[in-house]
């Protein structure tokens, strides 16, 4: 059923616009409280502490409830925290939404039913306020980068979920983001189109040089994606590990049968079931990439 | 978001037989209870006599006789219902952005149109008749204006405000204002439901038309002609006026369906999908 | 919330709003209406404006209204205009009621019907379809001088107003249940009569009653429709033309009619609702 184009070597002929500092998303002692309907309240996200470099591929995978989604919206300014200081590239997160630093994709396409294709892509270029010539340049060129070049003018209801998926991709892109913020955007998708969109992301991920921060509840996912792993504990969420993942790129089919790879995902889930006591604290506040 | 569907492609002459079939199927049963329904009624009512129910023969023959008055008759009927639908619908769709703007707003006027939809609000004709002069096609045309614009700003208001909350969060993201939203997703989002409004509209419109003329006007309206055919036993003619005025509905309802699917072509294709 | 406070909440609401209506009216009389001359306590008052729908003869003040209700209905009578209007309306309501019922059972019966036979569908249902499109309330006076001025017509035009949108609700509603329980069904070896009551009929209750809810109110208007221009000697549709031609001497009484039409139409929703209610909470599903 699927009509997806095999793929092409695609070269992205942009960079990120702006010049990115070293850290890309800072956050300290974040914490966030949810008021109850019934009166009180509970403590969702507690003592968040995470730095990411840019261009570094970060997944956060943690069990259904630990506030994972919830860090995500934080970092995109979609969810005030109720305390901590939260920074994106250099700014506060209000800023860096208003200038449009980061792309986002949901769990759901959310695409817009009235607009094809290519219209979709083009939404956020709409509201930037671009000319048409720059808009269509742009669209084509990230229809490119997600091999869906063939389907400009279709309607969503057209295609399946995992190309629905990708045009969500693109349209997150189009803006040419420093960040792009991935909250379980396979989810709904069976397991062998999702290894495929695995290896698209990271091709994409490669060609752009953006960075990323996936939340996932699919171990083998966060392993084969991320150049770390930060694990979190069921609510009220910590970060309780940060597993560094150390396969070379690129990776690719054989890199999910390596024994390394193996070991990685045995250390997430060990740390998951909480039997990974790291001895300091101090292996929880990273300060970046090792390399 | 529905799944791919898959595209069959274009029949060869093997496919043809299947589309024909296909066509046969959907068609054909109330094709033949039309034509049966037809000649039954022509059978059980031919012949000399006056009847209350005539044939469709004499019908037929009637309207033909009085082609003329039947003719301007209905002009002046379907133009009563399309200025009632127009003013209506323009009214529904601007209090409907009113309504969609601001909450209070909402809160007073939604509970209000949908419980003006328990009330005989045709009860009003005779006094709109009364305000407007029982000869003026305007007194019409607001008894129109008012059915419409009922189910016009409810429609409209729900698909103003009734946007999925994912879509909003979408558009935060993109540091978008009010404007922005307006425009890109709760205008889209709203036009099915218009449409499936003004569907409904076009009939209450000639419904508003006709039984306000059922309460007074000119004698060259279809509602006149009908309850003066009658009172005189014209009765062919009467069915001739009333079924004139059917038919006006019908073709308002099928030109709004063609609308649509210029207008939102993409939506009558996922409704397709999900029949 | 509890369901006393949100019973609380509603009567204020409609408390409110008939408050908001009366204001309303006798505020734009105020604004742009006749000049005011109460003499009972001395209150005079010249508006600014002139609309001449505003007028005490096109839109009198509601106590006049009110008086009219209790003044005889017209010169000469015996009793009160409210007291006619009673009788006139429970005539209404009389016939409103039987088509109604009467056009709910022929619904369910057909929409059975339809749901189980293929080629019966594909024949009629388009006609039930179209002749949604068709004014029929347009009809009502042809069917009364057809089948006579009696209850028998009225009632046939609230039964035809009703089974159509009941017809097609009810086979949305029969339709609704998940495939996978009817399988279940099936695979107890359950025959299609089976299925029918105690999964299909079930699950088309609340369409049922949303179409009922619509056919309400057209029963109402049908009847109306069916008694004015239609030629019947009772019903408010009469009182409506009565007291048309009397305008000119009493526009209060037209006014009366048609508060009292609107009270039986929104007594009929009440009544829905209410059979509504009953019929869910047996079920032990609660309602707003």
């Amino acid at each position: 059923m699927s009509r997806e184009t095999t793929g092409t070597a695609v070269t992205a002929t942009s960079s990120p616009e702006q010049r990115s500092p070293k850290i890309a998303v800072d956050l300290r002692a974040v914490e966030m409280r949810f008021e109850l309907p019934g009166g009180g309240t509970t403590v969702a996200l507690q003592d968040i502490d995470l730095r990411i470099g840019a261009g570094e591929f970060v997944s956060i995978i943690g069990p259904s409830g630990c506030g994972k989604s919830t860090l995500l919206r934080i970092v995109g300014d979609l969810i005030r925290p109720t305390s901590g200081t939260v920074e994106v590239n250099g700014k506060g997160a209000h800023q860096a939404r208003l200038d449009r630093d980061y792309g986002m994709v949901f769990q759901a396409p959310v695409l817009f039913d009235w607009r094809t294709v290519a219209a979709n892509v083009r939404l956020p270029l709409e509201i930037l306020g671009l000319d048409q010539r720059e808009r269509e340049r742009r669209v084509a060129e990230m229809l490119e980068l997600v091999e869906l070049s063939g389907f400009l003018n279709h309607y969503p209801y057209q295609l399946s979920g995992g190309m629905q998926q990708r045009v969500a991709i693109a349209r997150a892109l189009s803006l040419q983001p420093a960040l792009l913020l991935m909250d379980e955007p396979f989810g709904a998708l069976d397991e062998m189109t999702r290894e495929r969109l695995n290896a698209e992301v990271l091709r994409i991920w490669r060609q752009t040089g953006t960075t990323v921060i996936f939340v996932t509840h699919s171990i083998p996912e966060a392993v084969f994606l991320s150049t770390r792993v930060a694990v979190m504990s069921p609510r009220p969420g910590r970060i309780i590990d940060v597993v560094e993942v150390d396969l070379p790129q690129p990776r690719n089919e054989s890199t999910r049968e390596s024994e390394r790879y193996f070991e990685l995902v045995t250390d997430v889930r060990e740390s998951l079931r909480g039997r990974r006591q790291r001895a300091s604290n101090e292996r929880l506040k990273t300060e970046g990439p090792a390399g | 978001m529905s799944a791919a569907v898959p595209t069959v492609p274009h029949s060869g002459t093997l496919g043809a037989g299947l589309v024909v079939r296909a066509w046969a199927r959907r068609y054909l049963p109330p094709a033949v209870v039309a034509l049966a329904g037809v000649v039954l009624w022509e059978l059980l009512t031919a012949g000399p006599g006056r009847r209350v129910i005539p044939a469709p023969s004499a019908i037929v023959v009637a309207a033909i006789q009085d082609y003329g008055l039947l003719g301007r008759s209905a002009q002046a009927t379907f133009t009563e219902a399309f200025g009632g639908l127009v003013i209506g619908t323009v009214g529904g769709v601007a209090v409907a952005f009113a309504s969609a703007r601001w909450v209070t707003a909402r809160n007073v006027l939604l509970p209000v149109a949908i419980g003006s939809s328990a009330i005989p609000i045709i009860a009003v004709a005779p006094i709109l008749n009364n305000w407007f002069g029982v000869l003026n096609p305007v007194s019409k045309m607001m008894m129109a204006a008012l059915l419409v614009f009922f189910p016009v700003l409810i429609n409209v208001t729900r698909g103003l405000v009734e946007v999925s909350p994912s879509a909003l969060e979408l558009m935060r993201s993109y540091a978008s204002n009010e404007v922005h939203v307006l425009r890109k997703v709760r205008v889209p989002n709203m036009l099915p439901f218009f449409f499936t409004a003004l569907k409904v509209a076009t009939t209450l419109s000639f419904i508003g038309a006709l039984v306000g003329e059922y309460f007074g006007g000119t004698s060259e309206v279809l509602g006149r002609v009908v309850l003066q055919s009658m009172s005189s036993g014209s009765f062919p003619l009467a069915w001739a006026g009333i079924l004139l005025g059917a038919m006006g509905a019908i073709v308002g309802y099928v030109a709004v369906s063609f609308i649509e699917r210029l207008a939102i072509p993409w939506h009558a294709a996922i409704r397709l999908d999900e029949a | 919330m509890t369901v006393d406070r949100t019973r609380r909440k509603r009567f204020l609401g409609i408390a409110a709003f008939l408050a908001a209506f009366a204001v309303v009216w006798e505020g734009v009389k105020w604004v742009a209406g006749d000049p005011w001359r109460l003499t009972g306590i001395g209150y005079e008052h010249h508006p600014p404006f002139r609309i001449i729908q505003f007028s005490d003869r096109h839109l009198p003040h509601l106590w006049d209204i009110a008086a009219a209700f209790v003044k005889p209905f017209q010169r000469n009578a015996d009793y009160s205009l409210g007291r006619y209007l009673l009788d006139q309306a429970l005539y209404t309501w009389q016939e409103a009621i039987i088509g109604f019922v009467a056009g709910a059972i022929i619904g369910i019966i057909l929409a059975s019907v339809f749901v189980h036979s293929g080629i019966l569908e594909r024949a009629f249902v388009p006609y039930v379809v179209a002749s949604q499109t068709i004014p029929i309330v347009a009809l009502a006076p042809l069917i009364v001088v057809s089948f006579g001025s009696g209850l028998t017509s009225v009632v046939i035009i609230a039964t035809y107003l009703t089974f159509f949108p009941v017809t097609i609700a009810v086979m949305r509603g029969l339709r609704s249940p998940d495939p996978r329980a009817v399988e279940l069904m099936r695979s107890f070896a359950a025959s299609r009569w089976d299925i029918y009551r105690k999964v299909r009929l079930p699950a088309s209750v609340p369409y049922l009653f949303s179409a009922l809810k619509i056919a309400a109110a057209a029963s109402v208007v049908g009847t109306i429709i069916g008694e004015g221009p239609g030629g019947v000697p009772h019903g408010l549709g009469r009182a409506i033309l009565t007291f048309n031609q009397q305008y000119i001497t009493g526009p209060e009484k037209l006014w009366a009619t048609i508060l009292v039409a609107a009270s039986v139409g929104i007594a009929f929703f009440v009544l829905v609702r209410v059979a509504e209610v009953l019929t869910m909470r047996r079920r032990g599903i609660a309602l707003p």
